[in-house]
């Protein structure tokens, strides 16, 4: 074999012995020409830009589309850790929803003492205008992605909860395109859950939360700010995949106490919008007034039961990273049972004495904002130099509790295929949670991305990262 | 379907006819340039530019300097012209991901791979031993979009909007490029018995592909009244008016079916119909060429922009 790897690696045990989960894959893969294998490797990307499942960056002029790397070399779960998984998901995405409906409505747990005020005052996603408000069939968050990282055999941690727009579920859908169009040989060796059945149980469930004003079968459509969104071929993507419509703001009206669709054939009303651009662009009545994004009056639509909102405006109270400290006591408390999925061993910089101890060690820990995502604003105290350490103790002293500190974690590893084969590389898996009034439905695999710079713990495609496809196997 | 993506799908099959039929224009004038000695290639090559509409924007830039390869890659990629081919193929690529849900991904996949085909062939200015491949590519994205439609796409409302948009277009253009050499055509030349230039109305034939069809029509003869009775008035060559004209009238009355309701478009279209079954190749010499294609040009601009005013493609 290659590097020996210096963590917990899900292919190679100690001693390089493969794990049962890969035992197929690896067999295969000891039977293939590497030659063979490179070509390979360089035609997946023609495939990705063939295809044109690009992401946007704007840079200085122009915009440019660009490929996130992909790495052939599949990450398996075995059937029994997926089901350990599952059990801990559902229980975490429930609580999640228990926890926003009770956030806009009496805050029992507030009263209970189990979480601080704060959590929700010093909360910028905190919505006022969805105080006392039920969305249809009660759920706030119909797609979550729950960033799961994992350190050893057994164990996995709930890193971050996307509550309020997970993206990235195209590239977990078109991996496994690839996959199975350059090897399908593998395919009929390795017997592997299908992932194909998301956008069907995803347009499924979007319309099993109707507003009450339906009439006949729920009108769905995705709403994108355009093409120009750096999300832009997911959104459409979706929208294909589901048969619904795909609509920007300036297609849309309320009329009629509705929101209502340009047409060809003339207006007609919307039964539930998946909408891609946040909160603060929905309703420039409500919100902000400049946005050209959104449709005026559709909060107000929303609040008589006219349209379904997915997900529901203010669920990205769950985003925040102070929130995700309290989870623990969060699932205990609407769940009734202890947390299945464990947090990251958190501490508040809010608190005095976390403070003290995360100024104490800042050298070993990685510092985030609250707010913050995509990897930015963060310090990785081990790799981090020391003007930068300084920075980070000037500006922890300064506003402490737009602060949270968390180890620096022996993340697990997955070989990728490099020039010289197989090399460990840092992993996180984010898996796609649909929720309705008829259950929490996960798909089985889910979204690997991957830290392709040696020794690298960032997985996020802005900063280096590559995805891969995820195999969960069958029984 | 949403008025937005009828026009995204409308426009992205108007550039993708522009951007091929910019392409057979490269073509012919090659072909003439070639055929010339140097002072006469020149003004071949002007032609081009002046048929492409571009003459202005060209003469900005190089004043006189009507070289083969100033035109060529004025005409295929130069930033100082808008209308390029590439930024053509550019406006096709932007329509089809605006209509990605709609379209198969067949039609999507033959639209992207010929953009990065195109954006490969033309990143650096065109030689002219490369010429011929470049423009073949150009006019081979056209096939291969089409021919993913024919094989794949839906037989709906977004088909005849697409279908719309090609015949707007090329009707649009060949009257156009009919118009510019119309003075080539006037019977009062033929008569003149001077040395006639039979290679310009080649040329004619050759800007609209249908030189080859001309001659398996008319065993090999060539003149002025047959060239415009061709391109005006037979519809069994798809690049003439007539043929133009029918297909839009039939794509324009399916989606009138499928709307259930005729529109102001139906109406300007059976208008253009009357004119256009009522006219005779003498009409057109009597009336004057001009004349007739300045008409087709006005009633087919008219129609483009109430079937936009129909359909609902802007808000």
């Amino acid at each position: 074999m290659s590097e020996a790897p210096a963590n917990f690696d899900e292919m190679y045990a100690e001693g390089g012995s493969v794990r049962p989960a890969y035992g197929g894959y690896c067999e295969w893969y000891d039977q293939q020409d590497p030659s063979w294998l490179k070509r390979k490797h360089r035609e997946a990307e023609s495939n990705f830009r063939k295809t044109g499942i690009t992401f946007n960056v704007y840079g200085e002029d122009e915009a440019e589309e660009r490929l996130i790397p992909f790495d052939m070399v599949p990450r398996v779960i075995g059937a029994g850790e997926w089901r350990r998984l599952v059990r801990g998901i559902e229980q975490r995405v429930s609580a999640l929803n228990a926890f926003m409906y009770d956030l806009y409505h009496r805050q029992e747990i507030i009263r209970a003492g189990r979480v601080p005020q704060r959590l929700f005052q010093n909360n910028a996603a905190w919505l006022q205008q969805m105080v006392g408000f039920t969305p249809p069939g009660g759920v706030y968050s119909h797609i979550v992605g729950i960033d799961l990282v994992r350190t050893g055999p057994d164990e996995w941690f709930v890193l971050e909860d996307n509550a309020r727009t997970p993206s990235g579920v195209s590239y977990m859908l078109e991996n496994r395109e690839t996959m199975m169009a350059m090897f399908p040989e593998l395919f009929s060796q390795v017997d592997v859950e299908p992932v194909a059945t998301y956008p069907r149980q995803l347009a499924k469930s979007l319309a099993a939360c109707a507003p009450p004003a339906t009439k006949g079968k729920p009108t769905v459509a995705v709403l994108t700010p355009g093409i120009y969104n750096s999300a832009y071929f997911e959104h459409a993507f979706l929208a294909d995949q589901m048969g619904a419509e795909l609509v920007e703001g300036s297609d849309l009206r309320v009329m009629d106490g509705r929101v209502q669709m340009r047409t060809t054939r003339g207006f007609q009303p919307l039964d539930v919008i998946y909408r891609r651009i946040d909160d603060e662009y929905l309703d420039p009545l409500t919100f902000n007034s400049d946005s050209v994004l959104g449709v005026p009056g559709i909060m107000d639509v929303y609040r008589a039961g006219g349209v379904t909102i997915a997900n529901a405006p203010g669920t990205g109270v769950c985003d925040d990273k102070a929130v995700y400290s309290f989870m623990p006591e969060i699932v205990e408390f609407y769940t009734g049972e202890k947390p299945l999925l464990p947090n990251v061993q958190t501490w508040r910089c809010a608190d005095d004495d976390s403070l003290a101890y995360v100024l104490d060690n800042l050298e070993e820990l990685v510092v985030k904002e609250v707010h913050g995502s995509g990897g930015y604003g963060m310090l990785i105290g081990p790799t981090a130099s020391k003007k930068e350490i300084a920075a980070f103790r000037k500006k922890l002293k300064t506003t402490p509790e737009n602060y949270i500190a968390q180890p620096t974690l022996a993340l697990s590893t997955t070989p990728i295929f490099t020039k010289s084969g197989l090399a460990p590389r840092h992993v996180d898996l984010r898996p796609y949670v649909l929720v309705s009034p008829n259950g929490v439905d996960i798909t089985p695999g889910g979204l690997t991305r991957v830290a392709l710079k040696k020794g690298s713990l960032v997985v996020n495609s802005s900063q280096g990262g590559g995805t891969k496809d995820t195999w969960v196997l069958k029984d | 379907m949403l008025g937005r993506t009828a026009n995204g799908l409308f426009w992205m099959f108007r550039y993708l006819e522009r951007a091929e039929n910019t392409a057979r224009l490269l073509d012919a004038g090659l072909r003439m340039a070639l055929t010339r000695d140097h002072t006469k290639a020149k003004e071949e090559w002007r032609s081009v530019i002046v048929t492409s509409g571009q003459k202005v924007a060209f003469e900005a830039k190089f004043e006189d300097d009507y070289s083969g390869p100033n035109v060529w890659n004025f005409i295929l990629r130069d930033k100082e012209n808008s209308a390029n081919v590439l930024s053509t193929f550019e406006q096709v690529r932007t329509n089809a991901r605006l209509v990605r849900n709609v379209i198969s991904s067949e039609v999507w996949e033959a639209v992207n791979t010929s953009w990065m085909q195109l954006q490969d062939d033309l990143k650096r200015p065109v030689a002219q031993g490369n010429l011929g491949k470049v423009v073949g590519d150009v006019r081979r994205a056209g096939m291969q979009v089409h021919g993913a439609m024919a094989g794949s796409m839906l037989r709906d409302a977004g088909f005849h909007f697409a279908r719309a948009g090609t015949f707007v277009e090329r009707g649009d253009s060949i009257a156009r490029i009919l118009d510019i050499k119309y003075y080539l055509l006037l019977p009062s030349l033929s008569y003149v018995g001077s040395s006639l230039d039979t290679g310009q109305w080649d040329n004619v034939l050759r800007s609209v592909s249908g030189d080859r069809a001309y001659r398996w029509l008319n065993a090999g003869e060539i003149d002025a009244r047959g060239i415009v009775e061709f391109l005006v008035l037979d519809d069994r060559f798809p690049r003439s008016l007539a043929f133009c004209h029918s297909a839009l009238r039939d794509n324009l009355a399916a989606l009138a079916r499928l709307h259930h309701n005729e529109g102001l478009c139906n109406e300007l279209m059976r208008d253009a119909d009357t004119e256009m079954s009522a006219t005779t190749i003498d009409d057109i010499f009597d009336t004057g060429l001009h004349q007739f294609l300045i008409d087709f040009s006005n009633r087919n601009n008219a129609i483009a922009a109430a079937i936009a005013e129909d359909y609902r493609f802007i808000a």
